[in-house]
């Protein structure tokens, strides 16, 4: 705990959330892992659905406690390798083939074993940009603002703090009876923050 | 955490050592990593190693400008041997890079936690190798304004490469690596990106840090999609890179020379990557976490897991050198067998033995415990490797050429000063952007590190004890919650 307060004394910058007009929801702060996770399974549970927990590592078996359904991720990827398979070999066909034929060694101006290597390359090379850019975009990043981003409190939540942030616009949330309910799960600072 | 294990090397099979070690909590292992870029002054080590790493690097520039002006006529190589310094820089920094892929998504499919502590350190490795590495086909081409001839882009001729020819895979197969490194690297750091812009006390890197991290949140919806993509990665990786190497061997394999046209060669060439990367790493690592005070990160274990893979490795690699000799005497062929007794016996032995000792001898130092807990004996050693294999690609690459089939077509290779301050250079290109790494981006994964203290989980015990070293939970976290196993790690 003497970090925690080591740390809360420390920055300002510019904390004072100036382009809020309305409340973009509460956000609760938890000291450990166990407790996190009971408090979301309480959340979830509570019918909560646009809420969000705050980790600054994965926290293994925290998808489920939010009961998070698999991400369809592995779609993209499995897009952008078979993308990068068929112009890989596509690709190879037009223009060793068809658009400037080159006769090597007597042999077929088209064949597969020869179109192998340059094929798993774009193969894969496309399924990682998949994997990299479908991560990005599904989980909205690049965002260059985040109302959450300007609390100070937050700050926290990439070093040594755990937190769950409910929002306004959830069909259950009320200012007063919400904050009460996270501060029932154990949070040790519920606090509202502006958007 | 109560009762630190004092050797973390010594494997008690019914408890878990733990992966990082003086009581370091969260708070502790931030402080640490993120204070290594934040203070203001690096120590005086490392401006005095910036400074000779630029100045080699500005002599790779110079040598490269001569190269360039003057054409390859400044290096010596001759008409058999068409490849010397260049393409045997080539092989050796491409394989550095691969120890990188191996412990960053290899390791990780194997689920091998130890690696969390030294895993962005040696991805940034191979970034920095594959740089240097791609430098080499790139200038030895002769006109090298003309090295865009390499990719299949429409041009004022209207031909298109072969991609019949090892070397056109040789492009693809690198440039794909580069790019999936890189991309796997930077996806690791965001989170610790994040943490830095959290932390960040001047505008200049809020903003900076800020941009690079993409604005993320370790929200857990987040984090469910990042886990994904990151056990994706890896895999896609982990083929990527035992394909990239035996690519690079299809170069010599595919051709007709005797000592080139093995098959062994794509296994054996993987194999040698990767203990010469672990060599790298071990090299870098000893004084980093020596310098950086990252004793309770990067551990004793970690050096010692290491050690052991150079001891799997390199005996694997003189495991292949054996089998080429006696390949070569089986096959009956005459031109195969004088290769090889030209390798051991003839002009270029010295060089020969030189990579037997360094890379099968040396090694083989790993079998005792006390020698992989030395840190000069690890440290040395690891020097010698790089040593060593830098001259197994020598061999292969001078021996071949210099005297194949025709005696009366028979030369041998002497490198010019040129090749050998641009061999010396790309050090220096590689160590200045390791050090401006160590200096302004987390050199330790912190959020992977954190996942894997026993903080990290539901039950302290969990991580110690006789359970599911994986750490997922026991299923006691909701009713519906827990039937699924936390899968994806």
């Amino acid at each position: 705990m003497t970090a925690a307060q080591k740390h809360s004394g420390a920055p300002d910058h510019g904390a004072a959330p100036m382009a809020g007009t309305g409340i973009f929801g509460l956000l609760a702060e938890f000291q450990t892992v166990p407790q996190l996770m009971a408090a979301a399974e309480k959340v979830r549970d509570a019918g909560y659905t646009h809420w969000d927990s705050h980790t600054p590592f994965p926290v293994h078996g925290l998808s489920d406690a939010m009961g998070l359904k698999p991400t369809r991720l592995p779609y993209v990827v499995l897009a952008g390798g078979l993308t990068g398979g068929t112009v890989g070999l596509a690709m190879q066909w037009w223009m060793n083939a068809i658009d400037y034929p080159l006769i090597i060694s007597g042999k077929p101006l088209f064949s597969i074993p020869a179109n192998i290597p340059v094929m798993f390359e774009l193969t894969v090379l496309c399924a990682a940009i998949g994997a990299f850019l479908g991560m990005l975009v599904m989980n909205g990043l690049p965002a260059l603002y985040h109302p959450l981003l300007t609390n100070d409190r937050f700050r926290r939540a990439t070093a040594d703090r755990f937190f769950i942030s409910i929002e306004a616009d959830d069909p259950k949330f009320d200012a007063e009876r919400t904050a009460g309910f996270l501060r029932s799960l154990g949070s040790s600072a519920v606090e509202e923050v502006r958007g | 955490m109560k009762t630190a294990i004092p050797d973390p090397t010594v494997d008690d099979p019914r408890v878990r050592p733990e992966l990082i070690l003086g009581g370091n909590d969260f708070t502790t292992v931030t402080d640490k990593v993120a204070g290594l870029v934040e203070r203001p002054r690096p120590p005086r080590a490392w401006y005095v190693a910036f400074a000779v790493s630029l100045a080699l690097t500005g002599v790779l520039v110079a040598m490269i400008g001569y190269l360039v002006f003057t054409g390859v006529g400044v290096w010596g190589l001759n008409n058999p041997v068409g490849w010397g310094f260049d393409i045997t820089n080539f092989v050796f920094w491409v394989g550095i890079g691969h120890a990188g892929t191996l412990i960053s998504a290899i390791l990780f499919l194997f689920r091998q936690k130890w690696r969390t502590s030294i895993n962005r350190f040696a991805e940034a490795m191979t970034i920095f190798a594959v740089v240097c590495a791609g430098l080499f086909p790139a200038i030895h081409v002769g006109r090298i304004w003309l090295a865009w001839w390499l990719f299949p882009l429409p041009n004022q001729q209207q031909v298109w490469p072969n991609f019949r020819s090892p070397l056109l895979w040789d492009v693809f197969a690198v440039s794909s690596y580069m790019f999936v490194s890189l991309m796997f690297w930077y996806m690791g750091m965001i989170p610790d990106l994040a943490t830095l812009r959290d932390r960040a006390k001047t505008k200049v890197r809020q903003i900076v840090y800020g941009i690079f991290s993409l604005g993320w949140r370790g929200s857990n919806r987040q984090w469910h999609r990042y886990e994904r993509a990151y056990l994706l990665l890896a895999a896609l990786a982990t083929p990527l890179v035992v394909s990239v190497h035996s690519v690079v061997s299809f170069d010599f394999a595919a051709s007709q020379l005797p000592g080139w046209h093995t098959t062994v060669f794509p296994p054996y060439f993987v194999a040698g990557a990767i203990f010469s990367g672990f060599a790298m790493v071990m090299m870098l690592i000893i004084p980093a976490r020596q310098y950086f005070g990252l004793k309770d990160i990067v551990t004793m274990r970690h050096l010692d897991n290491m050690s052991k893979i150079i001891l799997a490795t390199g005996s694997m690699v003189g495991f292949a050198y054996a089998i080429e000799f006696f390949m070569a005497w089986y096959s009956g062929n005459p031109y195969e067998m004088f290769t090889f007794l030209n390798r051991a016996l003839g002009p270029y032995s010295w060089a020969y033995w030189i990579m037997v000792s360094c890379n099968v001898l040396t090694p083989q130092l790993f079998w005792f415990k006390k020698l992989r807990g030395s840190i000069p004996v690890l440290f040395v050693a690891s020097i010698l490797i790089n040593v060593g294999m830098w001259f197994e690609r020598f061999v292969i690459i001078v021996t071949s050429l210099s005297r194949d089939f025709l005696p009366g077509s028979w030369l041998s290779y002497t490198p010019t000063y040129v090749e050998i301050l641009t061999f010396a250079g790309s050090f220096g290109l590689f160590f200045t952007l390791f050090l401006l790494f160590v200096r302004y981006l987390p050199m330790v994964a912190m959020a992977e590190v954190k996942s894997v203290m026993p903080q990290a989980h539901l039950e302290e015990g969990v991580h110690k004890g006789l359970g599911d070293y994986w750490g997922d939970m026991p299923q006691q976290h909701g009713e519906q919650g827990g039937h699924h196993r936390g899968g994806k790690s």
